[in-house]
């Protein structure tokens, strides 16, 4: 009888549905044409960086691909404060190449670390410069050529705190620290991918330092969630 | 020694006295280039540099903004030992109480501007860096008016019989240069802001003669302006800064022709300060040129830098011309070498 009554009971159970965390995804487009990027002629002063380029580099305000896929945009759940998993998480690595940040837009979460390395054979200064207001610390490293990465984590949530380097002033990195696990940064394609979100209904945000910022509201349920966002030039 | 006798010019102390301010001048150049090329903290660690002692520290690795803060250190420490040496010198050989302890002073004020820069950097903190640059002119002006007093021009004031200043005259050079001394503290502050141009156009601001501060104007600018350096946010409060630099110039335009004007009615074409009002105007029109030139370049390095040392040398004309006017109309002249030297009598007579 007791058999008969744990075989009833896992078959409702089997036969409800049950819920499971899925993926945000979606796909960021801008309509038009961006504005132009500016080249980095400061560089072209520093033999030592230059000679790691074959022209003038520019910089990379807008990474737009041929059909409009829109990178480096930060995608993130508002409202989900306080679920911050950073203390484990696996470190994001910043890196210092031809003189300029490896990525430029960076998200990481509280607590996270973030490696920065230097793989130039000059010297660089690691500034981090958060908001006056956010309650992380200002920073400001030396990091010679070939030596041990560096290591930072912030405590709290802000939006584009500033990575740069004073000995090179073109060299700059934008790093987003939330207090959850749920964003991303679109690749080149335009792509992004939330991973793991629970059930439930959440307002996403996609901003771009320069684009702006855009808000939708998603519901994830069975299975993964598609938003899209589409930005248009001014 | 007669309290009216004439102070015996000592000519080496009297050079090395220029000396020293013209290498007070030249460090005031490379610590306006630091700023201009936002290198202030490209060498994070201080007295040191990157480890090395400031002395040490290899050519090779000069590179970038460390060229820049590095060289700015090690002039400021031949400014230091020139001031030392000047502040020696004057207390064993100068014989006027007041001068001695001018040169006591003058090192204070080096030993304090050093430890401000190195303060700066490693608290990191741009509030010191205004402060830092506001006493860097203000020494420039302290080492220039040591330079005059050793001067035999100095000396002339009181043997020559030359007319008083009038008060009203007196008080419009001493407003118009305190004005100059908040100008400078307003440039400071937006240099220190290191947000590069908060305003990019001239005549006009973003378009209007008195620009939009509101949050989404704000916004506006920072997404529209395609930053090739690493500077800060545009904010409200720096757009209201600029534009009240830009009023004040004009005020201070202003001030300088009246200056000129009541010069010429009051003293005559021919006396010397009023030549050196006419020397201050020019100043004045060249500085303007350089402001707006530093927004036309959109903050080219060299003609910021420029326009701060120009600056420099406004503040400096106003405070000598001051200087030599109340000196012309101390009722006393021949107590000159008292304490408190020519103002102990003008004091006492006010």
């Amino acid at each position: 009888m007791k058999n008969l009554s744990n075989f009833l009971l896992a078959a409702v159970l089997m036969a409800m549905p049950v819920a499971r965390a899925a993926d945000i995804v979606g796909t960021i487009t801008f309509k038009g044409t961006p504005p132009a990027e500016i080249p980095l002629t400061q560089m072209e002063d520093n033999a030592d960086c230059m000679a790691m380029h074959k022209e003038t580099p520019t910089t990379h305000h807008y990474v737009v691909g041929k059909n409009g896929e829109f990178g480096n945009v930060t995608v993130y759940l508002k409202g989900m404060d306080g679920k911050s998993t950073g203390a484990s998480a696996a470190p994001a690595v910043l890196d210092q190449k031809g003189c300029l940040y490896e990525p430029t837009i960076l998200a990481v979460q509280t607590g996270q670390k973030i490696i920065v390395k230097n793989s130039d054979d000059c010297i660089h200064n690691v500034h981090a410069i958060p908001s006056p207001t956010s309650g992380n610390q200002e920073v400001n490293d030396p990091q010679q050529p070939g030596g041990a990465d560096l290591s930072y984590s912030f405590p709290k949530p802000e939006m584009f705190l500033k990575f740069q380097c004073d000995v090179h002033p073109w060299m700059f990195a934008w790093v987003s620290v939330f207090d959850h696990p749920y964003f991303c940064v679109s690749g080149a394609d335009g792509k992004f991918v939330i991973k793991n979100v629970p059930p439930g209904k959440y307002t996403i945000v996609a901003a771009h330092r320069k684009a702006g910022e855009q808000t939708q509201e998603v519901e994830v349920k069975d299975g993964n969630a598609t938003v899209n966002f589409t930005f248009a030039a001014k | 020694m007669k309290a009216n006798a004439p102070v015996k010019i000592n000519r080496p102390l009297h050079w090395f006295a220029i000396a020293t301010a013209i290498a007070t001048f030249l460090l005031l150049g490379a610590g306006g280039l630091v700023t201009s090329h936002e290198a202030g903290m490209s060498v994070p660690d201080w007295p040191n540099s990157y480890g090395y002692n400031v002395f040490a520290f290899p050519i090779s690795k000069w590179t970038g903004g460390i060229f820049y803060e590095h060289t700015h250190r090690l002039w400021a420490s031949v400014v230091g030992l020139m001031t030392t040496i000047l502040a020696t010198w004057l207390w064993r050989k100068d014989s006027r109480k007041w001068m001695k302890w001018l040169g006591i002073v003058a090192f204070l004020f080096v030993v304090a501007q050093g430890v401000l820069g190195g303060l700066r950097v490693t608290m990191k903190m741009d509030s010191l860096g205004i402060f830092h640059g506001v006493v860097a002119q203000t020494f420039f002006v302290l080492m220039c008016t040591i330079a005059f007093f050793t001067s035999g021009a100095w000396q002339k004031i009181f043997e020559n019989k030359i007319s008083i200043v009038p008060r009203g005259l007196r008080n419009h050079f001493l407003f118009v240069t305190i004005l100059i001394f908040l100008q400078l503290i307003l440039g400071a502050t937006m240099r220190h802001q290191h947000a590069g141009l908060a305003i990019s156009d001239f005549p006009l601001a973003h378009g209007k003669i008195w620009p939009d501060t509101n949050p989404d104007a704000i916004a506006r600018y920072n997404a529209e302006r395609m930053e090739a350096t690493n500077v800060n946010p545009i904010t409200a409060f720096q757009v209201v800064l600029q534009m009240f630099h830009r009023i004040v110039a004009l005020v201070i335009f202003a001030g300088v022709a009246a200056a000129v004007g009541l010069s010429v009615k009051r003293l005559g074409k021919k006396d010397s300060l009023t030549k050196l009002a006419f020397f201050w105007l020019a100043l004045i029109i060249l500085q303007i040129a350089l402001g707006i030139a530093t927004i036309w370049t959109n903050k080219a390095a060299d003609v910021a830098t420029a326009h701060v040392l120009v600056g420099a040398l406004s503040l400096v004309t106003g405070a000598l011309w001051c200087i030599i006017a109340f000196a012309r109309s101390a009722k006393s002249p021949e107590t000159q070498n008292e304490t408190f030297g020519a103002f102990g009598t003008f004091a006492a007579n006010k």
